[in-house]
């Protein structure tokens, strides 16, 4: 069963569009991402999928159910973009409470494989007060992850993490997509997203700019070769022209000691899109 | 039901962990403190004058006179606190709760928004009520040790007072699916001040036999009915009172004019089910 089924999502604040008609699938044991600039409407489709936001128009299905049903929230794990959990509690025991009203039966030991998953083994009895900001990040990540959920809506899950604590969450990602799980993930760090994603949705104004793998996305952009006078560029070539130009070079009498495939990258088409938009 | 209590366990748990429970708790140490000492105080000095053409009132009414006007003002105290801890764990339960982040993670786990509200409400009730009549019991009973009096009633003014608190608590969620954390306190804070204005109405109107003024406060208190459950709770400590005690509940700075009735506690059940149902009602519509 498909994990999230958008169809001609609207939604409007007052005289704002914020989603102005998106369609969108994630199947189970797929990465997508979701790129745009702020104001794009990537966590409002984050919001209208979890049941926090009511669509103007359209509707969004998760797992078979209508979004904001019951249903629907049993079966999701989110992490938003903004959130905060109690001082007072400990990591443990804001697990807890959302073992309870996730109904999960996992206890005490899927609360500790959470903590060691996020790399907060050593901080179950920590209260969220005393916790840095990237602590409280992979604790919300842990939360997102309880009972089990076959669609992931991560919000910006990264931004206050450090480069290892990006690194680990990428590979939890890719454990996740392996186990089946469908995730829907909102970054703006560009060079994550196409590490992972299985696929990636531009948005701009509210609308899908741009759709695809990450490899179709980034079109190659010419050749680079370094040799021992300078670097020379082959604006045109293409990735079969590479032995070719080597030979030509060699022949030459050339040095050569590096040769790169120029390909745009998720940055630079995002950027063309907002520049087409 | 499940879901209710955890979020209302959540919601004690959460009073009680808080650093500024233990404000609350120093402050009514220190109001209990001060309420000994003026008791003591007042029965000491305590001694017979003349009353009007009534004639001169003897120690025994002088006694009954500050017992009375003494519970009036530890009800008023007890109250006061109740109601600033009351709104203080609900006044930003949604919207406020909602801008900082903390309300999300909750709400998109499978319990509805009406579940989840009704958990705060149970929550903040329940801690309000228990710090209410324990802090009632307390005053009684200092009042007693110090001139050895009961009032006529005890029962009823408890009740009468948990009533207040619980629909100052359903009043502050309400506002705080609408409002701010800052103009639901400000919001709650002047119709907090509006229903003591109206029990002083009710008293001036008594006093000159206005017949409008005592309509505007009875009015103001159907608005405002943990008002009139305050009343009700003063004027019934002396029921049975005549004379100077029964000048004093209905005229005094701690007394109450209007006694409750049947319709009042009635309404006020039936303003505390609305109050629930608008908050529950715009919380299910609103956008987080």
């Amino acid at each position: 069963m498909t994990a999230l089924v958008a169809s001609a999502l609207q939604k409007r604040y007052g005289s704002v569009v914020a989603l102005g008609g998106v369609d969108l699938t994630v199947e189970p044991g797929e990465l997508v991402g979701l790129i745009g600039a702020n104001g794009a409407g990537k966590s409002t489709l984050m919001k209208i999928a979890c049941g926090l936001v009511r669509p103007s128009a359209g509707e969004a299905m998760v797992c078979g159910a209508p979004a904001r049903s019951r249903d629907a929230r049993r079966s999701l794990g989110y992490l938003a973009e903004l959130f905060r959990f109690p001082g007072w509690a400990t990591a443990s025991e804001v697990l807890a409470l959302h073992q309870q009203l996730a109904g999960s039966l996992g206890g005490r030991t899927e609360r500790d494989e959470l903590l060691e998953l996020v790399g907060l083994s050593d901080a179950a009895g920590r209260r969220v007060e005393g916790m840095s900001k990237g602590m409280q990040q992979r604790l919300g990540i842990a939360q997102a992850l309880i009972g089990e959920p076959k669609l992931l809506l991560l919000d910006e899950p990264t931004s206050a993490l450090d480069p290892a604590g990006r690194r680990d969450i990428r590979t939890l990602l890719l454990g996740l997509r392996e186990r089946g799980v469908a995730v829907l993930l909102n970054s703006h760090l560009l060079g994550e997203l196409e590490l992972v994603c299985d696929r990636v949705v531009v948005l701009g104004h509210g609308r899908i700019v741009a759709a695809g793998r990450p490899e179709e996305l980034t079109r190659t952009g010419g050749v680079e070769i370094q040799t021992g006078d300078g670097i020379r560029r082959f604006p045109q070539a293409r990735r079969e022209d590479i032995p070719r130009l080597v030979s030509e070079l060699v022949s030459q009498g050339v040095d050569i000691y590096e040769v790169s495939l120029i390909r745009d990258t998720l940055e630079d088409v995002y950027l063309q899109a907002l520049e087409r938009e | 039901m499940r879901e209710t209590l955890i979020i209302a366990r959540h919601a004690v748990q959460e009073t009680i962990r808080r650093r500024v429970f233990v404000v609350v708790l120093v402050l009514t140490i220190l109001f209990l403190a001060l309420f000994t000492v003026a008791s003591a105080k007042a029965f000491a000095a305590e001694g017979s004058f003349q009353f009007g053409s009534n004639g001169p009132v003897g120690p025994a009414g002088v006694a009954s006179l500050t017992t009375v006007t003494l519970l009036g003002l530890g009800v008023f105290g007890s109250l006061f606190l109740a109601a600033v801890l009351g709104v203080f764990l609900t006044v930003g339960a949604v919207a406020g709760d909602a801008e900082r982040g903390l309300l999300q993670p909750l709400v998109v786990r499978p319990l509805g928004r009406r579940q989840f509200l009704l958990g705060r409400l149970v929550g903040a009730a329940a801690v309000s009520i228990a710090y209410v009549t324990v802090l009632y019991a307390v005053v009684l009973v200092i009042v007693h040790q110090a001139g050895g009096q009961w009032p006529d009633f005890i029962v009823g003014p408890a009740v009468a007072l948990m009533g207040a608190v619980t629909i100052l608590v359903a009043m502050s969620l309400l506002g705080s699916v609408f409002l701010s954390t800052m103009a639901n306190g400000i919001a709650m804070f002047m119709l907090y001040g509006a229903g003591l204005v109206s029990g002083l109405l009710a008293s001036i109107g008594a006093a000159l036999n206005a017949h409008t003024v005592q309509t505007i406060s009875h009015d103001i208190t159907i608005a405002l009915p943990f008002e009139g459950l305050y009343e009700a709770a003063v004027h019934s400590f002396a029921s049975n009172a005549a004379g100077l005690a029964r000048v004093a509940v209905n005229l005094g700075p701690f007394g109450a004019a209007q006694a409750g009735s049947t319709f009042f506690y009635l309404w006020a059940v039936v303003y505390f089910g609305l109050a629930a149902m608008i908050a529950t009602a715009g919380f299910e519509r609103r956008d987080l």
